[in-house]
Formats: C-alpha cells, structure tokens, sequence
C-alpha cells in the first residue's frame, strides 16, 4: 500500500519502522530536514522535506493516490488539517493523532472526525493510560491486552522462583482447574514457544494466558498467583498520560496521589480533579517520595517525560518493597536492559500506537476477506495475536479446529460467539460471524485462511 | 562489523555474475569460438560454485548492516568481480598477462574504456561482447542490480545503492530503493534497445550494433574496430553522438518524462546547463579548428561527437582529437573533469557538484566583502542543506590530492611525455579512456608496466565508486574492531 506518514518524531519514526516492515511504500513528510534524513537513512522509505498541510509538498507526496495518510505531528491542528487537506485531494483513508484533552471529549472527538472525514483518531497517551488501566487492574500481570472489548483477555506472566507451575505440563494443568484458560506463549531466555500439550513449565518463564475476561482474577487463583487488588497508586508526573489514567483511576474509586515539580500543572491537575491529592515537587527526590508513603502505596506508576528518569525512580520503587511498579519508556532499547534487570511492567506508547496502525493496515489491504480486528505484536515482536471476524463465506465453517490443519506455531486461542466466549478443543468449530483470536510465532498473519496448511 | 553479511553478498554477486557470464557463452556458441567457449564456461561454473559455497556458509540472521558495511561490499565487490570477470581472457589466450587482462575488466566495468589492446579486431567475438557487456552491467551498477534487484532481503540495500549510484545527492524516485532501482534498470535497457534499434537501421551489422549500444550506454567507449567508430557511416556517428549526449543526463529526468511531469523534467536547471555547455564547447572547437576541415558538416559532426564523448566520459572516437589545437584539446580534458550531470552513467565530477561549487565560490566572494552576509546555496529550486555543501567540497578536495598522488606516482615513468601521463591518469580517474599522445602506444596502455597498470586500475575503480568506499575499505581504521 501507498503510506505517507507525516511528522517524523518519535512516534512517527515507530510507526514507519513497522509499516516498512510490513512491506508497505512509505513516504515521510516533515519540516526539519534533519529528520527526513535520519529516517531515509534508517529505512527503506522516500522523503519530503516542508510542512505536511502544504499543497504544493502534498501534490509532491501525490498525498491523492495515498491509501493511507498518517499525520502524527506534535500539533493537534495540524494533524487534522493535514488529513482533511490529504482526504479532500483524494486520499483513501486518514488517522490523525488528536492528543489534547479538550479535543478528546467523546462528543467534540466525533464531531471533529465527521467534520474533517478522518478515518481513525489515534491518541497516545489515552491508549498508554489504558493499558496502564488494565495492569493496574490485574496487578500479578506484566502486560494484559483485551479482545472483544474485554471478553477475552490476554495475560502476561513471570513465573518466579518457587512457583507452583513449576515443572508442569500444559495437559497436567488442564486437569488442575475447571476453568476454561489456555498457555498461549512462553518465552524462556532468548527463544519463544507455541506450546503443545506435553511443554514442560519451568520457572523463570515468562507466559501469555488467555481466558475469558470474566475468568481472569479467578483463574489467577487457581494457578496459585495471589494478588490483592489495588487501591490507591502514586503516579509521577502530571502529563496527558496521567490526566487520562487518573481519571479512569477515580472512576473505579482507586486513590490517586500525582507528584509534579511544576506548579502550573499541579494546579491544572487539581482543577480537573479535586478528588486527587496532587503534591508539588521533585520525583527525584527520594525523601519527598518516602515522606508521601512510596514504601505503603499499592501501585507506583512513572510517567516523567524522560524514560531514563521513569527507570530509575521505578527501580526505587521496587526497592522500598512496591507491590507493583509500572514504568512508561518510549526506547525500545531501553526498555529491554530495564526488563532484563527485573522492570517487568514496562508500557511502551510508541508501540502501542505502531501497533494499532500496523492493524489498521492490515485490515485495509485485506478488505475481502476475514478482517483483522485486532493486532498485539507479543514477546518483543516475536508473537502476534490477532482477532479476525470471520465472514460466512470462510472455507472451514462448522469443521472441528483438529481437522483444520492449522500450520505450524499457530494457535487458535479462542472464540467470541455473541456473548459467549470459547477456548477452543479440538472438537469445537468456527461458525460465521465469529471472531476468532489466533496466535503466531514468527509469522505475518492477513487473514484467516492463510493459517492453514494448504 | 558484520562480516557474515558482506561474505554473503560477494557470494550473491558472484551468483549474479556467473548468470551473466552466460550471455557471452551464447555468442561463443553462436560463433563456434571453442576457447571462448571453454573459458566461459569454466569461469561461470567456477563463479557459481565459489558464490553458492561464500553465502551458504556465511547465511546469518543478522541481516543489519550499516555505512561501514555498505561502503566495503560495494569496493570488494567491484574488485571481485573484476578479478573474475578477467579470467575468460586469460583461459583463452586472447590476452594472455593476468595483469592486461584485469586492466581490460575493470576498464570494461568501470565504464573506462581504456585498453591495452594494439589490434581489437583480433579478438573473438565472445570475448568482444563481453568487454562491451561488461560496461553495460557497470554503467548501472553491478550491486544495484545484485542486491536491490534480485536479492530477497532489500531491508538496509540502500547504504549499499549510495556508495555505489554516482553523485552527491541520491535521489529515489519512489519509496522503496528495489522499485527504484528498478526503474532506472528499465529505462536504461529500454534507450539501449532503442539505440540498437536505430544503428542496425542505419545499416550497421547486428552483432556490432549490440555491442556499441552496449560501450554507449554504460558512457564505456570500448570498440571493436581498431579505429573505433571512424569507420562507420555518418549517420551512425551522429546517432551514437547524440545518444552519448543522452546517457549523460541524469536518469529522474527519464522518468520524469515517463510519468508525465515534462514541467519538472524540463526544468530541470542541470539538464540545460549541460545542454548548454556541450553547445559552447562544440561551437568553440569548431571555430578552434575551422582551418582543419575542408566542409563543415564534417567540422561539425567531429567536434560535437568529441565533446560528447568527452563530456559524458564515454571515449570512442571519429577523429585523432591528439592533433588537434592546443585550445580544443584543453577544453576536452576540462571536459574530462566535469563529466555528465549526477544520476548518469557518466563519470568524472558530475556537473551538479561542479554547479553547487561555483555557487559556493560566488557566496564565499560575497561573504568577504559582507561578512555577515547570510548565504545559502539554491539548486533545483530547493536549497542545498550544508551537509551536501561541506560533501561537495571535501570530495573535491580529495579528488584533486588523489589525482595529485596518482600522477606522481605515474611520472616514474620515465619514457612518457608529461601530457601522456597526465591524460592518462585524467582519463582513467575520470573512466574516459584514450590517451591524447600517440608516443605511449597508439592510445593504448599497452607500453606502461606493469605497476602502472595496477595502479591505473586501482584508479578507475576509485574513479567510478567516487573514491570514498575504496579510499575507506584500504584505510585499517574501518577494519579496526573497536572504531
């Protein structure tokens, strides 16, 4: 497909890095030729350099043939009018990045997309806030991601020392519980596994769980994986991410206790929530935290602007015995030393966001068949796990999953049937109008069919 | 460093070239030339062999690679290809010294044209195709249509594509460097058949007509006929004139033309300004030389076929240009130097570096009498950033202490003349190909020894890969592990 991604900061140089990946012709758009040549340097892409709401650099990008159009500047303005402008010359499609709080009210979100014809609006920090949500919500997590609008849940585990998974089968835990759950990747060291029934679990191993959302805290238990729930948590930094997740917080009656060093923000901060105790000073300092109860808190959550300094902080937080830290870290390189030094939850904005648009993607240049819904890149890439909708004219409707001869590494971890949801066995089946949750190691996935073996 | 990577490349390289190894095997058959068919076969077999063996065992995951890389696989490759591509010659017999015959190769590849070869009419026919076959792969590149065009794994074949495409700005035409590389392959093949097309109607024989639109447009200049194309009727010369004309533009203006931007194409200011200077120049070496003819189509059609020749580093000849005036001979060896516009087959400067240096010098003049003038340099509409500006500079500087170093080392040479030495140093660096004095071998290589010839070799290489990726793969700091 014909990509053009404008704006080449962090989050746009993600998203071209995944989209260049995914085989697609993309061009990048941005005013400092200093980053145009960056990425032209990095990557196998074209770039322009001027200002993405330009005609004349527009015509130049042939912004009118584009399939998809990407305006992820800083400035929210000029996103939207750089999509408007793109789709008005003729461009399939346009996901802008709309960040600011005014303009993510429900009602002016959906005004503004009608308004200016934008397919998607994508904002990072609400996604990261999110997926900070779910962790906080399942705490003994290192990472959850949601199907089906929660109907099926995806957990991430650490299995540490001495626990009582330890030395299992997948099939010797089958047996142990009535409910309904599936081991869907394990990554042990540097290699990842699709499991079959007879892997043995060793601790140490990091493993992907996936259970109906109902199930999930019930499941934990069962697995022996205590975890109280949270109930108040301390977030560092007063930014969009935290504006998002403190209020999703307070919705759900969970404390919030933000520490910011500029006063301003600490005073917008506690004008958008009177509820949340907002305290003025630096997250560097350790006496300040300790004096704010760091060591009594359920949950710490760092979201500076810096990812070395949320790092740092967090493994402070760590070391005054937190129960969970989580941290955000934008560098992907970063982020694997902190994991390899024990961060286990880390969340990653600029992923989230390549990986929603590699998803969308997807699902455009598969508009025949069985669409992709959604797209999670698991294990530092390794794995996928993608939700299809599956269309009455699939070739394997009604046959049972073990006559499927479903390839190698591919899994199909569940199924949403209305309400209902299924972790498959071998003799359950796919109706139409399904959608069906597929795990694959080492592989791109576009649609359904292409995980046979044909 | 990512050793395994480049292996594997040269290994893919030498696949490639062992494929194209075939096509002068075919004219060998064709011919019954049993040598050649002998020598042929045994290189590609041999080639394809060594490659097959170089990327299996080098096959990594690691498929990362980065400038350092890129810059040692485009020189290492350049020199493995010539070192094999040299080994039909010497099987044969055609020419028997390795050493000719690797100054004959990377001639052909690096689009020189120099020889070392008193009589070209006695060599086989195979042998001649490949020569002429050898400028067409390295008129293009032969990386680029190794890595971008046939290998799988594209995904860092850009650092690859630049130290190899010729010019200080390497535009793509579209997103991915594969499509791109693509298109210019298309073009180029399609203005070579279009030139065969028009000499075989002009009546020259078949097999001379693939083999001179071959020497035209990779701007290589071998013949075969000893006295290049004086032979040859005079419609045929103005059509190769012109076309040499034509390999001397840059490529985007081809395909500007193909998707219909003519505005874009047409404005292009590089395009006029070569157009413009290959008029002067003509005009000037006809008033030069207006005493020397007896008809002024001839004056005209031999120094318009010199300039463009010259200009565009291509090198065949109608005419003996060593007896012309002193004024006519110093405008074609500036010539030399300046070369065809960037994003050709042409060697030399390029005349987009030599435009953006003449701007500098004039904003430089200025800056000494307003020295808080703000200047910036405008080409092709769009300012050209300092990086580019400070790249220009640097590369000729370092073009004019390689040529300095190459030519003294030269003059050791102690039976030549100055000009002698001096054109042929210029005309190898710059991949032109004749000698402007006769006293050296009837303007071949054939009298310089043997030391000379390497190193003339080593400098067309130089010349064609722009220096830096031979300069830098030579220099122990890229190897250092810990640099």
């Amino acid at each position: 497909m014909n990509i053009i991604v404008v704006g080449c900061g962090k989050i746009g140089r993600t998203i071209i890095s995944s989209l260049v990946n995914e085989n697609h012709d993309v061009l990048a758009i941005d005013e400092n030729p200093e980053k145009i040549r960056e990425v032209t340097n990095l990557y196998d892409v074209m770039g322009i350099v001027g200002s993405g709401t330009s005609y004349e650099k527009l015509t130049d990008a042939e912004a009118g043939k584009a399939d998809l159009f990407i305006a992820v500047t800083n400035s929210d303005e000029i996103n939207m009018l750089s999509c408007f402008a793109a789709k008005r010359m003729g461009a399939k499609n346009t996901v802008a990045r709309i960040r600011d709080a005014e303009n993510n009210g429900a009602i002016s979100l959906e005004f503004m997309k009608n308004l200016l014809d934008i397919s998607m609006a994508i904002n990072p920090e609400l996604m990261t806030a999110n997926a900070i949500y779910n962790l906080l919500k399942l705490p003994s997590a290192t990472k959850v991601e949601t199907f089906s609008s929660h109907r099926f849940e995806m957990i991430e585990l650490n299995l540490k020392e001495g626990s009582p998974l330890d030395g299992m089968t997948i099939v010797d835990l089958r047996k142990t519980s009535n409910e309904k759950f599936l081991i869907c990747t394990v990554s042990r060291g540097d290699e990842v596994y699709v499991p079959q029934g007879n892997f043995k679990l060793k601790s140490g191993d990091k493993i992907g769980v996936i259970a109906s959302g109902r199930n999930t805290q019930k499941i934990l238990k069962t697995l022996g994986i205590v975890h109280k729930q949270v109930h108040d948590a301390m977030i560092m930094g007063a930014g969009k991410t935290s504006y998002y997740l403190a209020k999703m917080l307070l919705e759900s009656h969970i404390a919030v206790k933000v520490v910011e060093i500029n006063n301003e923000k600490c005073e917008e901060f506690c004008e958008s929530f009177p509820s949340a105790q907002v305290i003025c000073g630096n997250c560097m300092d350790q006496d300040l935290l300790i004096e704010e109860g760091i060591n009594t808190t359920d949950a710490f959550v760092s979201l500076t602007g810096h990812d070395e300094e949320n790092i740092l902080i967090s493994f402070y937080a760590m070391s005054q015995n937190n129960d969970k830290v989580i941290a955000k870290v934008n560098g992907e390189e970063l982020s694997s030393i902190a994991e390899k030094l024990g961060l286990d939850s880390i969340v990653s904005p600029k992923m989230l966001i390549a990986d929603s648009l590699v998803q969308y993607a997807r699902a455009l240049e598969n508009s025949e068949g069985s669409k992709v819904e959604t797209l999670y890149r698991l294990m530092n890439g390794r794995v996928e796990a993608l939700e299809f909708n599956v269309l009455p004219d699939f070739e394997f409707i009604d046959v049972p999953v073990r006559d499927m001869h479903i390839r190698k590494d591919i899994i199909i971890a569940g199924i949403v049937r209305g309400t209902d949801t299924i972790i498959p066995s071998g003799a359950d089946v796919i109706k139409a109008h399904d959608k069906v949750i597929v795990i694959a190691k080492g592989e791109k996935i576009y649609d359904l069919s292409s995980i046979l073996n044909h | 460093m990512n050793f395994k990577m480049i292996f594997h490349t040269i290994g893919q390289v030498l696949i490639v070239l062992s494929a194209m190894l075939l096509l002068p095997l075919i004219v060998s058959l064709i011919y019954v030339e049993w040598m050649s068919v002998i020598a042929f076969s045994v290189t590609a077999v041999s080639s394809f062999a060594v490659g097959m063996l170089l990327s299996a065992l080098s096959a990594t995951k690691r498929s990362a690679i980065y400038a350092r890389e890129g810059l040692i696989i485009v020189s290492l490759a350049w020199i493995v290809v010539s070192l094999v591509g040299s080994v039909p010659f010497v099987i044969s017999g055609d020419i028997p010294s390795f050493t000719d015959a690797f100054f004959e190769t990377v001639s052909g590849f690096t689009t020189t044209g120099a020889t070392i070869l008193t009589d070209v009419e006695h060599l086989t026919h195979g042998m001649l195709f490949w020569r002429s076959f050898t400028h067409w792969i390295g008129g293009m590149g032969v990386l680029v249509f190794a890595v971008a065009i046939v290998s799988r794994t594209p995904d860092r074949s850009m650092h690859i594509l630049k130290a190899e495409m010729p010019g200080p700005i390497v535009d793509k035409l579209v997103p991915r460097a594969k499509d791109t590389a693509k298109i210019l392959y298309i073009i180029y093949i399609g203005l070579t058949v279009l030139l065969m097309i028009l000499l075989l109607c002009g009546g020259m024989p078949f097999f001379d007509s693939v083999v001179h639109a071959f020497g035209t447009a990779g701007t290589g200049g071998f013949g075969i006929k000893n006295n290049s194309i004086a032979g040859y009727n005079h419609y045929l010369q103005w059509v190769i004139a012109i076309f040499m004309m034509l390999f001397g533009v840059n490529f985007n203006v081809y395909y500007l033309i193909l998707i219909k931007k003519f505005k874009t194409a047409f404005g292009s200011r590089e395009l006029w300004i070569y157009i413009a200077t290959i008029v002067a120049c003509t005009a000037l070496i006809c008033v030069n030389m207006y005493s020397s003819f007896s008809n002024i189509a001839d004056l005209i059609r031999a120094s318009f076929f010199s300039v463009s020749s010259v200009m565009t580093t291509t090198g065949f000849t109608i005419a003996d240009f060593t007896q012309w005036g002193h004024l006519s001979k110093t405008i074609l060896i500036i010539l030399m130097f300046v070369g065809g516009c960037a994003g050709s087959t042409a060697g030399g400067l390029k005349l987009t570096r030599v435009i953006i240096l003449i701007k500098k010098m004039g904003n430089e003049l200025k800056r000494i009498i307003h020295p808080r003038a703000a200047t910036i340099v405008k080409f092709e509409g769009k300012r050209v950033d300092d990086d580019t500006l400070h790249g220009v500079s640097t590369y000729l500087a370092i073009y004019i202490v390689s040529f300095a170093i190459i030519l003294f080392i030269i003059s050791f040479e102690q039976s030549f003349s100055f000009e002698a030495n001096f054109t042929a140093v210029a005309s190898c660096f710059n991949n032109i190909g004749p000698i402007f004095d006769n006293a050296a071998g009837g303007g071949t290589f054939v009298n310089y020894s043997v030391f000379s010839k390497l190193l003339l070799s080593f400098s067309m290489l130089l010349g064609r890969l722009e220096i830096y990726p031979l300069l830098l793969t030579i220099v122990p700091y890229t190897w250092m592990k810990n640099k």
